[in-house]
This record gives C-alpha cells, sequence and structure tokens, in this order.
C-alpha cells in the first residue's frame, strides 16, 4: 500500500446562511494513509489560508469519535463509508488513490447551514430543553446498590446514553427525522427509575419540540440506525411510540 | 377532546393512522384472497358467483366494507400529509446520495409503490365492483342458480394482454408496499422485542409474497386456461 495518495475534493462552499453556496473542487497531494480524514482538511486548510484565501469551515472538537461535532456528509452518507464512527475517526486509507471524494453539510430545514459545512444543530438542544432531563430532586449519590435496576435495563440505558446527538440520523433519513435521537433520550431515562417521575410529560413534551421543530416523520427505513456511530438501534423508536401513545392516553 | 386531537395532529399520532389503517387493510386482503380462490371451482362460476352475491348482500359484511373504505381514504390522506411535511423537511437536496447502502429501496418508495397500489385498486373497483354495484355498461347474465354471473365478467377482463399486465403490474406494487409495510406497522406501534420481531419480519415476507402470488394466479389462470 502507497504511503501517500492524492485526491480531487468537491466540498460544499456557503459563505452564510442566506447565500446560495456551491461546490468547489480542491486538490490535494502527498496525504498520508494514516491521517484523519480531519487532518486531511486541516492539511487543505493550510493551503488555502497561505493561498490567502477563506479556508474551509467545518465542526470539530473531541477528534476521539465521543463529542459529535463533527458533521459531514461524505460521498453519499453521513460520517462516509465506514460503520460505527465519526468523521475524525475515519482514516485516508479507506478512500482510494486519486479518486474524487465529495463532502456536504447535513441537509434538513431544522439544521440550517450557518457556513459551509457547518450547521446549526440547536434545534437538538432545544428538544433536550424541553424535557431531557430529570428535574425532581433525587438526592445525592445513593449507596451502591441502594437503588435495584435490572442488568438488562441498565444495559439499554447505557446503549441509549451513547447518543452524542451528531444528526447523523437526521441527515441520512430520507424524512429528515429526528426519530432516532429523540427516542434515544427519551429511552435513557424512561429505562431507570430517576427518569419515571417525568416519564409521561417528558415524552410528550420532546415529541412535541421534535415536531416543532420541522424534522420529518419516520417511515422505518432504517437508514439512521445504518449510519448512526454510535450503533443506536431502532428498538429505541419502538419504545418512544410506546412512550407517546401510553402518556397521550393516560396523563 | 384536545388530547386526542393533540395525538393525531403530532408526527407519531399520524403514523399511528398509517399503521392501524394499514394492518385493517392487510386484514382485509387475507378475506378478500380467501374468497376469491373459488375462481378455481370447476363449475362454471357458480361458486364465484354465490360468493359475489353474498359480499354485496350480507349486512355485516356491508357494515365492514363502509369501514374498509373509509380505512382506503384514510390511509391515503395521510400518507399525503405525511409525506408533504416529510418532502418539506429537507428543502436543499443531497448532490451525491447514497441511500441504497443504509436502507431498501421498498422502504424508500412507499409513496410511489402506494400510488400504483391506489391505481391498481381504482382500476380494480372500476372492473368489477363498480359494474357489479352501480350497473356500468357491462350487462350481466344469470347462472344456473339465479345469480348475476361476475364470472363471466371475470373471464372477459383477464382475457385480454391489457387486463393481465396491469394486475400483474398491480399486485408487484403491492409485493413491494407491503414487504416494508407490514413489519414497519407493528414498529410504528411500538411493537419491537428480541422474542417476537424476527418472527413477525419472516411473517411479513412471506405474507408479502404468498398473497401478492396467489391473486396473480387467478389472472394468470384466466389468461392461459381459460
Amino acid at each position: 500500500m502507497e504511503k501517500v495518495r492524492n485526491y480531487t475534493l468537491k466540498i460544499w462552499r456557503q459563505p452564510n446562511a442566506q447565500s446560495k453556496g456551491e461546490f468547489k473542487t480542491y486538490e490535494v497531494k502527498n496525504i498520508s494513509t494514516g491521517s484523519s480524514f480531519l487532518e486531511m482538511l486541516d492539511i487543505l486548510n493550510e493551503e488555502i489560508s497561505e493561498a490567502g484565501e477563506d479556508p474551509v469551515h467545518f465542526d470539530h472538537d473531541c477528534r476521539e469519535g465521543i463529542c459529535g461535532m463533527c458533521s459531514l456528509f461524505i460521498n453519499g452518507r453521513p460520517h462516509g463509508p465506514e460503520e460505527e464512527i465519526t468523521v475524525c475517526q475515519l482514516h485516508m486509507r479507506t478512500f482510494p488513490n486519486n479518486t474524487t471524494i465529495t463532502i456536504e453539510p447535513w441537509r434538513a430545514k431544522a439544521f440550517p447551514v450557518i457556513k459551509d459545512l457547518i450547521v446549526d444543530r440547536s434545534a437538538f438542544d432545544r428538544i433536550i430543553q424541553s424535557g431531557g432531563f430529570v428535574s425532581v430532586n433525587t438526592g445525592s449519590v445513593p449507596d451502591g446498590n441502594a437503588i435495584p435496576i435490572p442488568k438488562q435495563n441498565a444495559d439499554l440505558a447505557m446503549d441509549a446514553a451513547a447518543c452524542i446527538g451528531c444528526g447523523a440520523c437526521v441527515a441520512a433519513c430520507k424524512n429528515a427525522s429526528a426519530m432516532l435521537f429523540v427516542s434515544a433520550k427519551v429511552s435513557q431515562l424512561a429505562l431507570l427509575p430517576q427518569g419515571q417521575v417525568e416519564r409521561k410529560k417528558r415524552a410528550l413534551a420532546m415529541v412535541d419540540q421534535m415536531d416543532k421543530e420541522g424534522f420529518g416523520s419516520c417511515t422505518n427505513t432504517g437508514a439512521c440506525e445504518a449510519e448512526c456511530p454510535k450503533g443506536i438501534d431502532l428498538s429505541n423508536i419502538a419504545r418512544m411510540n410506546r412512550e407517546y401513545f401510553t402518556a397521550s392516553l393516560t396523563s | 377532546m384536545g388530547w386526542f386531537i393533540k395525538i393525531f395532529g403530532s408526527s407519531l399520532g399520524k403514523k399511528l393512522l398509517m399503521s392501524l389503517t394499514g394492518l385493517f387493510l392487510i386484514s382485509f386482503l387475507t378475506v378478500h384472497l380467501i374468497g376469491n380462490l373459488s375462481v378455481f371451482s370447476q363449475d362454471g362460476g357458480l361458486a364465484f358467483n354465490a360468493y359475489a352475491k353474498f359480499m354485496s348482500t350480507n349486512p355485516l359484511i356491508s357494515t365492514v366494507s363502509y369501514l374498509l373504505y373509509a380505512s382506503i381514504i384514510l390511509h391515503v390522506i395521510v400518507a399525503i400529509v405525511l409525506t408533504s411535511a416529510n418532502k418539506s423537511a429537507r428543502p436543499v437536496k443531497y448532490k451525491q446520495l447514497n441511500a441504497k447502502d443504509n436502507s431498501s429501496w421498498e422502504s424508500r418508495s412507499m409513496a410511489l409503490l402506494g400510488i400504483l397500489v391506489l391505481a391498481f385498486i381504482l382500476l380494480h373497483l372500476k372492473d368489477f365492483w363498480w359494474q357489479y354495484k352501480f350497473g356500468g355498461s357491462y350487462q350481466f347474465s344469470e347462472d344456473a342458480n339465479g345469480n348475476r354471473d361476475i364470472y363471466a365478467l371475470v373471464i372477459q377482463q383477464f382475457s385480454t394482454t391489457f387486463g393481465l399486465a396491469s394486475y400483474l403490474i398491480g399486485l408487484l406494487a403491492l409485493f413491494f408496499h407491503l414487504k416494508h409495510g407490514f413489519q414497519s406497522a407493528f414498529q410504528t406501534l411500538g411493537i419491537n422485542h428480541n422474542k417476537y420481531t424476527p418472527a413477525i419480519k419472516n411473517i411479513g415476507l412471506a405474507y408479502s409474497i404468498i398473497v401478492p402470488l396467489c391473486f396473480a394466479s387467478m389472472p394468470v389462470y384466466v389468461y392461459f386456461f381459460k
């Protein structure tokens, strides 16, 4: 395998939310196969900056796959072609030498583009603010095993809580639906004792806010599950549906 | 009453309507298929004509048929509302999209498949239901038992290549629509569990193959053997 590779990049450039935006083509040369996708963009941006132009703006933070900031739609798929990883964990060895890579921002009415590849995901924050928390006093840290939780529920809650809120589910869904995200947040609390007091209120409020933000609805295509970097599965959406219908009928 | 309106105003409530009406239409398909199989009884259509008379005169069947019409209309209306909302949730499309890597074609094409199935239903209603119930251009004769001979109309419709081809296309669309819709309806209801979801998926796949195939056997049988 060659140690360095060359690529043609087709990158979405959009100066601000109001402007129309367009693809621009860039060439990058001598990219190490060991560098991450974001490092490759860093190298490109060095070159653009040295030429005195505006570098490509993209979201990133921890670069170890746990913060959920990176959000690139690469070659037609969120977070690129690999399974269960974010863009920062994607390495250039995945992409064959001398190929073209297309990079777009997440596309959704609820995720407007701020600049270039950066989108405004505060719709997710507002959904969390509407009910994704425990506001009753649960006391100080309890003694170990003082609150009995079945192992299975603890595991399911932990699986749901693995959601990093990156928005790949919305980006992948043909309806730009946020149901995988919302269902993970509803599930992680519905499965644990601390979440019971506000369980019904939470399901109603979060679904309500999700609809207000202009996300589409679910047609069970499973694209979100396939693209989720944290492996959140569709059973969470079924649980959210149960929580919502039960809450509607009994609260 | 406010809570009731709120449910069906929400995205999840509309999905619930799609699921419930869809499952009712699936159950109807089973009944419709079992009755129609009488077309194969080798008695010159006596059993089929008796079945058609029963279906159009039995009060219980008549009552359920209104529920059926309502379900079809509701399924279509809610589908239009949801699809247009889903379309507007992504005003700027992706320039490059690899959806085939993360989802099945039929799951992404339910609206198109639904339009094809609806067109097929309308054609089917025009061919038989309209003629039988409201007396279209077709003149029914009477069979040996004094029932109107709709069997003869079946033979006439399916003897033409258009009759055969249009029904096969419609049933192919129905296969794809059911392949995704059957298991999807249970997921929407919140029925998803490691114990029985694999069974629901397998039964759904079997149902989506067997039922359209049995329906298709009727025009094929008439076209080639009658």
